[in-house]
């Protein structure tokens, strides 16, 4: 029997953390199917056929697939699982909101953001925001699962030619319609897919002195990010937050600035390649995980090492 | 309409979890336990719905040991009309616990059962949507904002990259994210009211639910520790070291 991966998709392209979920599909057997729902989705499909070390993709191409709604899609999903040993999706908020639902329909416990593969029904997981790692095992027959995508690499692309075979719509659960989506329009990359974060702590001291977090952000490219800390101080927006209780990142580089360190928000960034610590305060329990600790005033700091960087 | 909210009682988020040395859990005794913060965020908003009139009984709902009590006290200080306990000692996972809220759901004959995204201990994500799939309903999760028109929703999810809206037809499952509101803290004269509201504890056999766990977990293990860092004197040597040594830019 084969694995099932769900493609995320935005009806035009893959989202790239399908690709990492293939991987983790090819580690639990030899052939891997693809799903691609949506409507007009003939682009995406071509994709996902291209994709290395994928032989068949399953389209759904139906009006009711539109937007990826969960009340449609989940009874897709089941009503396809049963050819196969798992169903595997990417960890992105589309993932962790159809997955649950098909799980449901199936009588199956899924299991959540797997980081690796043991067996064919034992997978590692991390829990407590990353603090710990739990090695699982399922009893169910069918396994819904979905992959943290930083912890696979992404599937190569260009060398499969997978055959591509019509499903039937299933009937979908009334009661949800889609009414609009407002992507965020922001120079800056997306925090949980940026390369380069620099966040910002309650040393920063206002709101306005923000600005030289952004700044040295815009030298690097890179994403802006705070502790909890600074949001509930108001320097910036909830979706800023980086830790336990907000966004958990994985960049190559992460420059903390006038963070101390608490535990909450170590949780959410301590999986960074690189750590960059600035803050004045030496015994700053930041200093304990990064890789480089300046301990400097960060007034005088930070715009230094903007003017470095743009020489 | 009624409003159920389902709390967990976690470690609270600012305690650093230990794994026993043994890999079989993690270290509980005298650990510091509180509600989960997103449970705390989808209960201050079914309590301002109530407040504005348009939800006419919050009822909290949490599962486990008999110290749950203490979570459910919580909620009812904040705001919660009433409160009920699925009492087990069972090793409660997603999908039990979704199946025995969905139960309840349909016995209380709520319209809106409101949810945290996720727990903080198990970071399943999952319980919210497998409820909406067992009861059939639509359900809102990951939740920005939520305003209630008429006979349906009008939500905003945070999804990767920004929001999403969607309409919902009542009955719906509602999940919460950190920017739906900022919760209250319990007055002491609420947390003293709190203690003659009225709290039923059941158990997982009176709602005809197995509350078996289905995934085992073999063993649990500290993430590989980061190897100490160097201190660097000034700015040039940092990025000279970014550049050179690390590589990142």
């Amino acid at each position: 029997m084969a694995q099932l991966v769900l493609a995320d998709h935005d009806g035009v392209t893959l989202r790239p953390a399908t690709l990492n979920t293939v991987t983790a599909a090819l580690a639990l057997g030899p052939e891997v199917h693809i799903l691609v729902a949506g409507s007009g989705v003939g682009s995406v499909a071509r994709e996902a056929a291209a994709i290395n070390g994928v032989s068949k993709v399953l389209t759904c191409d139906d009006e009711r697939y539109r937007h990826l709604l969960p009340e449609a899609l989940a009874p897709l999903i089941a009503s396809v699982a049963g050819r196969y040993t798992h169903v595997l999706a990417p960890a992105t908020t589309f993932g962790k909101n159809v997955m649950p639902r098909a799980a449901a329909l199936l009588d199956v416990a899924p299991i959540s953001e797997i980081s690796a593969v043991v067996d064919a029904s034992t997978f590692v997981r991390p829990v407590y925001a990353g603090n710990a790692l739990a090695t699982v095992q399922s009893a169910d027959a069918l396994k819904l699962i979905t992959v943290r995508g930083t912890a696979f690499d992404a599937a190569g692309t260009g060398a499969g030619s997978a055959s591509l075979e019509s499903v039937p719509a299933a009937d979908a659960t009334e009661g949800a319609s889609w009414l609009s989506e407002q992507m965020t329009q922001s120079a800056r990359p997306e925090l949980t897919a940026a390369k380069i974060i620099v966040s910002g702590g309650r040393g920063v001291g206002s709101r306005e002195n923000f600005a030289l977090i952004e700044a040295l952000a815009d030298a690097l490219n890179a994403a802006v990010g705070a502790s909890r800390a600074a949001v509930d101080a108001g320097f910036v927006p909830n979706d800023y937050q980086v830790g336990q209780t907000g966004k958990i990142v994985a960049p190559s580089l992460y420059i903390a600035c006038g963070i101390s360190g608490a535990i909450q928000h170590l949780a959410g960034m301590k999986d960074s390649g690189v750590i960059v610590a600035i803050n004045k305060d030496e015994e700053a329990p930041i200093f304990q995980v990064a890789d480089y600790g300046l301990v400097a005033d960060l007034n005088k700091a930070i715009p230094e090492l903007i003017d470095a960087l743009k020489r | 309409m009624k409003a159920m909210v389902a709390v967990k009682r976690v470690i609270d988020y600012n305690v650093k979890i230990r794994v026993r040395s043994d890999g079989s859990g993690v270290e509980t005794a005298g650990v510091k336990m509180s509600m989960n913060p997103f449970d705390e965020i989808a209960l201050e908003e079914a309590v301002r719905l109530k407040e504005a009139g348009t939800v006419s009984e919050v009822i909290a709902v949490s599962m486990g040991a008999s110290a749950c009590q203490e979570t459910l006290r919580t909620a009812l200080a904040v705001g919660a009309d009433r409160a009920i306990l699925v009492e087990t000692d069972a090793d409660l996972q997603p999908l039990a616990v979704s199946r025995m809220l969905s139960v309840l759901a349909k016995r209380e004959e709520v319209s809106l059962l409101f949810l945290g995204k996720q727990a903080i201990d198990d970071d399943a994500n999952q319980t919210g949507q497998m409820a909406a799939g067992f009861l059939g309903w639509p359900q809102g999760t990951f939740l920005s904002s939520l305003k209630v028109d008429g006979t349906h929703l009008v939500v905003e999810r945070e999804v990767d990259g920004g929001l999403e809206s969607l309409r919902l037809a009542i009955p719906a499952v509602l999940t919460a994210d950190l920017r739906l509101n900022e919760p209250r803290y319990a007055s002491l004269p609420n947390i003293m009211k709190a203690k003659k509201k009225p709290l039923e504890t059941v158990t997982p056999a009176d709602l005809g639910v197995d509350p078996a766990p289905r995934l085992k977990v073999l063993s649990l293990a500290e993430p590989p520790a980061r190897a100490g860092g160097i201190r660097v004197p000034d700015v040039a040597t940092l990025v000279a070291k970014l550049h050179s040594e690390a590589k990142v830019i």
